[in-house]
């Protein structure tokens, strides 16, 4: 159980993907080597009027050099995204992880399998789609312009929804899946809340084993301040009320265990 | 029996504390509600290093808590409305107390109530429980006004601090709020009341509004700030408050580091809690611990007592 660590991890490389979306490897000294898909790290700032780590989802995991890759998007000037997209390699940072369950790969093995991602819910579908011994569909939403599309095609069948229809499906990633009359016995989804609910609703509907990655303001990063809950059906282990902690009970959970 | 023999270990230096009657084998505790009950921290913290767990605020039955977003990010410091979210005195003393059971350390329990009865429910349910100290939350910001009311009222506070008394098996801590016009004031009526000791300063009740959304930050509206931005304002009351009561204090907000915390002790502390730190830096109650020991030996400090109230 006690696999979480606080280490100073190495800036590999740094690469601008679109403006705002930056990708940056990372060499952990054991972090890498304990993580698995969809589990996140927490990335902390050098800055002291920043004190708070910054949840990012690990987008690749490179266990036998020890590295990590995370895509993640600046959320605007003068925050911590933005410093982290300013690191060089060379440069070092503080992260804590592997942190979260992780998305369960066994249940998905040799089925016909969704992993849908939206936004910046997307990057941790790749290391999902690079471990999952499935039939693999990926359906990936984006605004406008698409990354890691090239790596995605290597990995599955990628089918593209973008709201401004400049690729693939105009529309939402339910769209791409109703235009290209896709179906699937399981499904695994990380993106914006408007789309997971649309995710569940459909999963429910045609009674299909859905997981979804949840997203929450965080402090701790590890299941003891209990900022980061949501709403879950049952009553939760920890408090006993219907909370669940999405950075320790989760990120991910089944689509019918969480109010969306 | 352990401490001496820490204290041995590291030439002489002896950095026990005592709070109503309970020796602490090092100032260093737990700020209420950032460490759970120690269960998730202990993957980064040996607890038996520290001087006391306090825990999370439990109240006589399941408290929910608020709605999300529950935190914020402020300059150097954060704001939080958790609103108190926990499991209950009943599956506490189940399942919290007999994880912190296992650990040579101080088992602190932080009540919380919405009323008077509440927090007697929770004292009482105490009683024959193996726990060394209570601390009442009169000053938690993020549930209804009426709540916080309660700690900001000199003539509440040493009711509700005597009514405790009466029925508690355990030395008891009042943590007070620092949102009041004079800190000492409440303190005096802790005091007044029979408290055993005081834990200052709960969180300052602050506002976040993001501009982009124009919306509030926090679900709750408001929040406690806590974090390094808070230190001097904590350092002062704690100042205050050991100039005008007798009974020991428990210095706490924004310590991050043994210097923060040896500020406390100076300012007239006696114990010191690290609470925000912990979610930058997992394992800073055990830096802050052994910082004090480092700062001793530079400093020629045979014992930690020496060095509360010491700066006047």
């Amino acid at each position: 159980m006690s696999c979480k660590r606080k280490e100073t991890a190495m800036v590999v490389s740094q690469e601008c993907l679109l403006p705002g979306i930056y990708s940056m490897w990372l060499e952990t000294k054991e972090i890498a080597g304990l993580a698995v898909p969809g589990q996140f790290i927490s990335m902390y700032t050098k800055d002291g009027s920043k004190l708070l780590p910054r949840p990012i989802s690990l987008c690749e995991i490179e266990k036998e050099t020890n590295r990590l890759r995370v895509v993640y998007r600046v959320t605007g000037e003068n925050t911590g995204t933005k410093q982290f997209s300013e690191m060089k390699a060379g440069d070092t940072i503080e992260i804590l992880g592997p942190l979260g369950n992780g998305f369960p790969l066994e249940a998905g093995r040799g089925k016909k399998a969704f992993l849908i991602g939206g936004g910046i819910g997307v990057p941790p579908m790749l290391e999902l789609a690079k471990q999952l011994d499935a039939q693999k569909q990926l359906v990936m939403g984006y605004r406008d312009e698409q990354f890691l599309t090239d790596e995605f095609t290597k990995n599955g069948t990628l089918y593209v929804a973008t709201e401004d229809g400049s690729a693939g499906t105009k529309g939402n990633v339910m769209d791409a899946i109703r235009e290209n009359a896709l179906g699937a016995e399981i499904i695994y989804a990380c993106g914006p809340s408007p789309m997971l609910r649309a995710i569940k609703q459909y999963a429910e509907e045609n009674n299909i084993v859905c997981y979804v990655s949840m997203e929450e303001r965080m402090a701790c990063g590890i299941g003891a301040c209990l900022a980061c809950v949501c709403q879950s059906k049952e009553v939760d282990g920890h408090s006993h009320v219907h909370n669940k902690r999405v950075c320790k009970d989760g990120p991910v959970f089944l689509s019918t265990e969480v109010e969306i | 029996m352990e401490m001496r023999q820490a204290a041995d270990e590291k030439q002489t230096i002896d950095t026990r504390v005592c709070i109503a009657g309970v020796e602490l084998k090092n100032p260093v505790m737990t700020a209420s509600g950032t460490f759970g009950s120690g269960q998730e921290y202990s993957e980064f913290v040996d607890l038996k290093r520290l001087g006391a767990v306090v825990t999370k605020g439990v109240a006589n039955v399941p408290w929910a808590g608020n709605p999300t977003p529950r935190i914020a990010e402020t300059y150097g410091g954060m704001m939080n409305a958790i609103g108190l979210q926990n499991p209950g005195i009943d599956v506490f003393c189940e399942r919290d107390i007999p994880y912190l059971q296992q650990f040579d350390t101080k088992i602190i329990v932080n009540v919380c109530g919405h009323a008077p009865e509440e927090y007697l429910a929770v004292v009482e349910r105490l009683a024959d429980e193996p726990i060394d100290m209570m601390e009442i939350n009169i000053s938690c910001p993020n549930v209804n006004a009426g709540f916080l009311a309660f700690g900001q009222d000199a003539k509440n506070v040493e009711k509700l601090t005597a009514q405790i008394k009466k029925i508690a098996k355990q030395p008891v801590i009042m943590k007070l709020t620092p949102n009041v016009t004079d800190i000492t004031e409440i303190a005096r009526a802790a005091e007044a009341g029979g408290a055993d000791a005081l834990s200052l300063i709960n969180t300052l009740t602050g506002m976040k509004i993001d501009v982009e959304r124009q919306t509030f930050a926090l679900a709750n509206k408001t929040g406690g700030v806590s974090g390094p931005a808070v230190k001097p304002i904590a350092v002062r009351m704690v100042y205050q408050v050991a100039n005008a009561v007798s009974v020991p204090i428990i210095g706490m907000g924004g310590i991050a580091t043994a210097a923060d915390a040896l500020e406390f002790i100076l300012a007239g502390a006696t114990a010191v809690s690290v609470g925000t730190a912990n979610f930058y830096n997992p394992t800073a109650t055990i830096e802050v611990a052994e910082g004090i020991e480092d700062y001793m030996r530079r400093h020629n400090v045979k014992r930690v007592t020496e060095l509360i109230g010491a700066v006047r």
